[in-house]
């Protein structure tokens, strides 16, 4: 599904990325993990097509494409879902008419009949349960004064509605509290499917308790030095980073 | 609705054969200003001896003022003398025979807005169809208006047949001096809307100059006078979301609205005239006097206004509020882009006790255009209680466009209440990746945030002009992403 090879990105000329390599294979559910800096966020706005990142070497291909040839918006149309670690705030436009606006234009692009506003409020209505939301939450400007933890089910509500091929979650479990990190996992396992892949990015373990990974990366200084199966969230959770030789220092500030 | 296009063309011609007969030979006058050109003009309407004497009295009074120069525009001066200040509504013979003969861009726009195809010719001046309509609409329309009591034609017929209402509100609002284009609109207005709305009388449809016949050619100096009696209500809803073609730059038109005792006016206004290609070349000077005076007491005016076109837009919407517990409100959506120029704004003026107004300004500027908001809340020492909110907001598109605020308050009650608030905030790169990674196009997106933007606005304009703003805003913002 996904291929990453040898690649390299930076921000306003500062290299974040060195020489990541990942494959992801339909069905599979992959973590990375990592300190902050190690390039965990970059690696997912660089997927997603954030324009404020340069590639600099290396490619991407998804489902045989090549990722980097194509428009932020179109790689979305594709199937890549990103549910971003600091949602934006759109004021006014209803999250009604932004997801159904969202939805028309996947499904127009995939040559299927847009929803009109009665069938998408039905559907919408329905999923929006599925993460705990009330549904009047629907009619409410696009994370207008949403609470952190409203902001990341409606992240999750978004991949429910979207269902894309490959669901990139940055640090969708940070500043949840233990019962919202619960409704949180509950949706993302509702993603897990044959078809689908899942990569999340977490800086902590805990999220993978509720969400078991196939397979769990570690991330410094923008390359891949570890792969595992879960029970390496677990060894980097007794140990530390420190074990494998990263300094975490905002880690180690915070605990 | 069974005309056929047979009996439509034979209809034309007999009403112009009829009513331009005589005016062959003199139907547009030949450029420039002076006191002989009015006369003429005031004859050719056969307008009320009073009428001339106004007019005159204003040209004299123009004569002497200066071109304002304060506002936060930038253009070549006007040449006054390179005007033709009367021409008569172009034969069919000299219109475009079909939507054939119409610009292609113009064309595009209109599909783009979903206007229908009859309304599209009306639009492009397409002969057949300005008269199919204006056929069908009057019967549908005039019936009511006339059970009602409402008086609802062309200034000019106001003249001939309500002589003694005109004059004794014409200028009653706007003085002919007001100021430099107020004074110029006096001396030469070629035509415009007049409405009387009788005591009590709640006016049983939204009036529309889009509907009345005449509307097309009333030229650039247009004049408008609505009078709300005691107790009536009417809304008003002026011009339309396509762009119009015209051939005259200069716009200088002047509205008055009066409201007695509990009477409530709703003006809408979409205006998008054309604001000149993407360099800067052509346009509208859009220069613009409307005020309300609610000489009543509880009485209610409401301006609401979404202004997109237009190369320059100077325009500012006022209430002066005499009567006790009367209300002004002021509803703007202002958006500027490549070159365009806008200068908007209100004045409210508190004169009696207990009154209140309400400012919502939204200024969206792209491009390298520039968007200033000037406004006046004033409270003389009489406005016991009254009170004042302004909001005044604006965003930016890109990073080569400029947003300004003017706010003037002066307060001489120490009882009155103001409050004013004001936010600057950009179409920023994060909501457009948001919009992006959910799959939806750059313009697309930026159309949707716009139109957030200004929902407070949209939600005071009637039901199907807050839809057609909405499309029209996507339309005006074309190119503005990338």
């Amino acid at each position: 599904m996904l291929s990453i090879k040898n690649l390299h990105a930076c921000v306003e000329e500062k290299q974040i990325l060195n020489g990541l390599n990942l494959e992801i294979k339909a069905g599979e559910v992959h973590a990375i993990m990592g300190p902050n800096g190690s390039g965990k966020s970059t690696l997912s706005q660089v997927l997603a097509g954030n324009e404020a990142f340069d590639v600099t070497k290396g490619e991407v291909t998804f489902n045989g494409d090549n990722l980097l040839d194509l428009a932020t918006e179109e790689r979305a149309r594709e199937g890549i879902f990103l549910a971003f670690q600091y949602p934006v705030e759109i004021p006014g436009v209803s999250n009604l008419q932004f997801l159904r606006t969202s939805v028309n234009a996947m499904r127009k692009h995939h040559g299927i009949e847009e929803m009109n506003a009665a069938e998408f409020m039905k559907l919408a209505k329905e999923v929006s349960k599925q993460v705990d939301l009330d549904p009047a939450f629907l009619k409410r400007g696009v994370n207008e004064g949403f609470s952190g933890g409203e902001k990341k089910r409606n992240e999750v509500m978004q991949a429910l509605l979207l269902q894309p091929k490959l669901a990139i979650l940055d640090e969708t479990d940070s500043g949840l509290d233990i019962d919202a990190l619960k409704v949180v996992a509950d949706g993302v396992n509702a993603l897990r499917a044959p078809d689908r892949s899942i990569l999340m990015i977490t800086h902590y373990q805990r999220l993978l308790d509720h969400i078991v990974p196939d397979y769990v990366h570690v991330l410094s200084e923008g390359k891949i030095i570890k792969s595992g199966g879960p029970e390496l969230a677990l060894e980097l959770e007794a140990k530390g980073y420190g074990w494998l030789g990263i300094e975490d220092q905002v880690a180690a500030n915070h605990e | 609705m069974a005309t056929t296009d047979e009996e439509v063309r034979e209809l034309i011609k007999r009403e112009y054969e009829h009513g331009f007969v005589t005016e062959i030979e003199s139907d547009t006058f030949e450029p420039g200003l002076n006191e002989d050109v009015i006369r003429r003009l005031s004859d050719l309407k056969q307008e009320p001896e009073f009428m001339l004497e106004w007019r005159l009295k204003a040209y004299r009074r123009w004569l002497e003022m200066e071109e304002p120069e304060w506002a936060h525009v930038d253009y070549p001066q006007v040449k006054f003398d390179d005007i033709s200040y009367y021409s008569a509504p172009k034969r069919p013979e000299d219109m475009p025979q079909s939507l054939d003969e119409v610009d292609p861009e113009l064309l595009k726009t209109y599909e783009k807005l979903g206007i229908p195809l009859h309304e599209r010719a009306k639009l492009a001046g397409v002969a057949v169809d300005a008269v199919f309509d204006s056929v069908s609409v009057a019967t549908t329309f005039k019936e009511p208006l006339e059970k009602a009591g409402v008086i609802f034609c062309p200034i000019s017929e106001a003249l001939q047949k309500h002589p003694e209402l005109v004059k004794k509100y014409l200028g009653s609002v706007v003085p002919v001096a007001d100021n430099y284009y107020a004074a110029l609109n006096s001396a030469v207005f070629s035509d415009g809307s007049f409405v009387y709305i009788p005591k009590g009388v709640r006016c049983p449809l939204e009036l529309s100059t889009y509907f009345r016949i005449n509307a097309a050619n009333t030229g650039q100096f247009e004049r408008t006078l609505i009078i709300a009696d005691a107790g009536s209500y009417v809304s008003y809803l002026e011009g339309c979301t396509a762009p119009m073609r015209d051939e005259n730059q200069l716009h200088a038109a002047v509205v008055e609205l009066v409201l007695l005792d509990d009477a409530q006016i709703k003006y809408s206004t979409v205006q998008n005239w054309y604001p000149g290609d993407e360099t800067g070349k052509g346009g509208i000077y859009n220069f613009v006097t409307k005020r309300a005076a609610c000489i009543g007491k509880n009485s209610k005016v409401s301006w609401t206004q979404v202004e997109t076109g237009s190369a320059i837009t100077w325009k500012y919407p006022s209430c002066i509020l005499r009567g006790d517990n009367s209300v002004g409100e002021f509803y703007s959506v202002a958006l500027t882009h490549n070159y365009q120029q806008a200068d908007t704004g209100t004045k409210m003026i508190h004169i009696g006790k207990n009154t209140s107004s309400t400012v919502i300004s939204k200024g969206i500027s792209a491009g390298r255009s520039s968007n200033a908001y000037r406004g006046l809340v004033k409270f003389n020492p009489g406005a016991e209680g009254a009170r004042n909110f302004t909001q005044c907001d604006s965003l930016l598109i890109g990073d080569r466009c400029g947003a300004h605020t003017f706010p003037y308050i002066e307060s001489k009650n120490k009882s009155a209440i103001v409050e004013h608030e004001a936010t600057t905030s950009k179409v920023s790169d994060e909501q457009m990746f948001l919009c992006r990674q959910r799959g939806i196009e750059p313009e697309q997106a930026v159309s949707m945030i716009v139109n957030g933007f200004c929902k407070e606005v949209f939600k005071e304009l009637p039901m199907e002009f807050a839809v057609e703003a909405g499309k029209l805003l996507e339309v005006s913002l074309e190119g503005s992403v990338g």
